[in-house]
């Protein structure tokens, strides 16, 4: 009768981890500092103090100078990375990393060991672009904007290509509804380094886009769990009709709503995690059920959230439109979600049922 | 962390997929859609002998040495040919509920009873003129030397005519709040005073009113303390909402529609599964039910560790009963006009279950604890609203 495998409790080293984080960005990223981070939504102190920290290397092997842990650890840190709206490209540095770091340890004389010898140390950023590039361009690159390096896969290559911005000096913002650091980075110019061709640069990038994908999901997750508690916490403090409007049942309905699809997407964006970790081949679909049920809970947490909050909801003096706007730009990054949840029925239901 | 569970039955599919065969009758879920009983008694007598019902149980409650294990995929198996277990449902949750508030006797001689197949028990909770507001209940209990006379009507009391008993909530205190003046008992169907009227259903089951005149019944029939029966409620809704999640469920809606989609074309020709929308519907139901069963498996998994999943049963049962009558409303858009067609119906797609499911789905947001309750218990307990239903 029972399930003996089934654990759903964190480790005590996770359970550090969550606090330490939770401590770190309580103290240094509160709402004020995303406000002054917009529009580019980039902050280069909160950044350097995430990397001393050693979040974005969490992940990388010990050989390669990593934290040698897994995935589901930066799920952990993703989540309260997005709890907290913080303006770094935390997510995107992660996979970037990991995915040098792979690389490297199958090139050691290459161009991937010199960048994941750079990546790790802290010394230059790299991330990701999600899509293949396409004209000479890769489109609208998270961090595209920040990033000294962008990996890209173009054709069947996996380039890392420079475009003189780094950190220090970002590009101009491009606005958008997110304040993300976001930008469109040439990958025919010069600074193009190869560095796998063929299958293995295709399946290299495709784990990377997984890997985003999960973890993305596991920030919405925090950005919706917040945002909830916005909700609950104005609803019990704002009056109307003589008692305060927590009294009212639609409210109250619509937050326990919300307050369910949360906990669920956070069990679906743990789970993906572990798949990953576990390198199950249900890894790939779990990683896009994540972050279309983790996009669409996040925004509407912080949609009813923000409605809840009546008028003052849409000034901008109120947090809640923090939570709103990136509640449907984090995701959208990725592309259209109607494409992932035809992506879920490709991966789970073509084989036929036993 | 751990999400490993569909291997932990892998081992056992085999021997429980070669039990079915050569012991459960295909016949039996026929029988069970036309009558609208959904638990068969000799299947029941059967799980009892073989020691499915047992198993997982301690010894000196009657457990059996059959496997946990073998015991879950041989209700899998049976489940999954549509045949229900009902009656043995409602069982299944009162024995839990006694072995957490019974006596020593009563979890003596009840539970191992139930495991042996002689009782099956029905739940008497809602009445006429309460359902989601249970602890109005007015059917009544009072003392009398060794024992209780009963009196009252309950409503919606499904499997009791499978029944040998029925665990009725009942007042034995009006003087107080109401929550606080009940007790429950547990009640034979064949004592004199209780009579049982047939009620059909929307969903295809058919459910009964009860009715209670002056049945005695001793003291040992009552279960947990005088006026103390909602709590002992209470823990067995527990075991009701998580028991109504989905846990491990092998055969998913979006699979099933998947494959039919993959054999059939449509008036031009071309693959169902192929068009985008299909496979965007799909798909959208496929994340449902995975997060479903998410929230099914915390509550098994928190039972496991011994603990009661108040706010994440509510959870459980909110989204897999509102998410699954969602999604039966969607495939029937999608199957048009045969969608319509119920099952005997010649050419009906899928033998007419998608309808007959969009049916019984619309009944799964209200049996059990409506969703309403279920968010009024999460607002209040998980997210510490104030509570704003009158009290009574």
């Amino acid at each position: 009768m029972a399930d003996q495998t089934v654990d759903l409790t964190f480790s005590e080293d996770q359970l550090a981890l969550r606090e330490t984080l939770v401590d770190f960005l309580a103290r240094e990223c509160p709402t004020e500092r995303v406000r002054s981070a917009e529009p580019l939504g980039f902050d280069l102190a909160l950044w350097r103090q995430m990397e001393a920290l050693g979040l974005p290397t969490i992940a990388v092997p010990e050989e390669m100078g990593g934290g040698g842990g897994t995935v589901l650890d930066l799920a952990i840190a993703a989540e309260e990375v997005g709890r907290c709206l913080a303006p770094v490209p935390f997510l995107d540095a992660a996979v970037a990393n990991n995915l040098v770091a792979e690389l490297a340890l199958g090139d050691a004389e290459g161009p991937s060991l010199r960048l994941a010898e750079q990546t790790v140390a802290g010394s230059r950023l790299a991330a990701p672009a999600l899509r293949s590039s396409a004209h000479g361009t890769a489109r609208l690159v998270p961090a595209g904007a920040v990033a000294d390096v962008v990996l890209v896969l173009d054709g069947d290559d996996l380039v890392a290509v420079e475009g003189g911005v780094s950190p220090g000096s970002p590009a101009a913002p491009t606005p958008n509804l997110g304040s993300l650091p976001i930008a469109d980075r040439r990958v025919d110019g010069e600074g193009r380094t190869v560095l796998c061709s063929g299958k293995s640069a295709v399946e290299a990038h495709r784990r990377a886009v997984d890997q985003w994908q999960l973890l993305m999901a596991a920030a919405l997750v925090g950005l919706g769990a917040r945002a909830l508690e916005i909700g609950v916490d104005y609803v019990q403090q704002r009056r109307a009709f003589g008692v305060v409007i927590a009294n009212f049942q639609t409210i109250q309905h619509r937050l326990a709503d919300t307050a369910t699809a949360v906990d669920g997407a956070r069990l679906l964006a743990y789970e993906a995690a572990w798949a990953a970790d576990q390198g199950l081949s249900s890894a790939p679909a779990l990683a896009r059920m994540t972050l279309v049920f983790a996009a669409e809970t996040a925004f509407k947490s912080a949609s009813d959230s923000l409605h809840f909050h009546g008028g003052y909801g849409y000034t901008l003096e109120y947090d809640i439109q923090l939570f709103f706007r990136r509640a449907k730009a984090w995701p959208l990054i990725f592309g259209d979600p109607a494409r992932l949840y035809r992506d879920v029925a490709d991966a789970l239901l073509t084989a036929e049922v036993a | 962390m751990d999400f490993s569970t569909p291997d932990d039955l892998a081992e056992h599919r085999d021997a429980a997929k070669t039990w079915v065969r050569d012991n459960v009758r295909s016949e039996w879920a026929e029988e069970q859609y036309r009558t609208g009983t959904h638990e068969t008694l000799e299947l029941h007598a059967l799980l009892a002998r073989s020691g499915v019902l047992g198993a997982g149980w301690d010894k000196e409650y009657g457990g059996s040495d059959t496997d946990p294990g073998l015991a879950k995929a041989i209700i899998d198996e049976i489940r999954g040919l549509g045949i229900a277990g009902d009656g043995w449902a409602t069982t299944n949750m009162v024995i839990r509920t006694i072995h957490h508030v019974g006596t020593e006797e009563q979890k003596r001689t009840l539970i191992p009873a139930a495991l042996r197949g002689e009782i099956l028990i029905a739940l008497g909770y809602s009445e006429p003129d309460s359902g989601s507001d249970v602890a109005a209940a007015k059917t009544a209990a009072f003392r009398d030397g060794d024992e209780w006379v009963i009196n009252g009507q309950k409503m919606f009391t499904s499997s009791a005519q499978v029944c040998t008993h029925v665990f009725v909530l009942a007042r034995t205190n009006p003087s107080v709040p109401k929550h606080r003046g009940l007790t429950m008992f547990l009640v034979p169907t064949d004592a004199a005073g209780f009579e049982r009227q047939p009620i059909y259903t929307l969903g295809g089951q058919q459910t009964n009113a009860t009715f209670y005149t002056d049945i005695r019944v001793p003291d040992s029939a009552r279960i947990g303390d005088v006026d103390e029966g909602w709590g002992v409620m209470r823990v067995a809704l527990v075991f009701e909402r998580g028991g109504a999640a989905r846990g491990s469920s092998t055969h998913t809606l979006s699979e099933a529609v998947a494959q039919w989609a993959r054999g059939t074309r449509g008036e031009d020709g071309s693959v169902l599964f192929e068009d985008p929308s299909t496979k965007e519907r799909l798909g959208r139901i496929a994340v449902d039910e995975e997060v479903a069963r998410l929230l099914g498996l915390r509550v098994r998994w928190m039972s496991e560790c011994g603990e009661l999943p108040g706010v994440e049963g509510s959870m459980a049962k909110l989204f897999n009963s509102e998410s699954a009558l969602r999604h039966y409303s969607d495939v029937v858009d999608f199957l048009g006009d045969s969608g319509t067609l119920q099952p005997g119906a010649i050419d009906a797609p899928m033998g007419g279950k998608i309808e007959a499911g969009l049916r019984a789905a619309q009944v799964g947001t209200i049996y059990g604890g409506s969703s309403e309750i279920q968010r009024e218990i999460i607002a209040e307990r998980r997210l510490g609203l104030p509570r704003v239903r009158p009290n009574g």
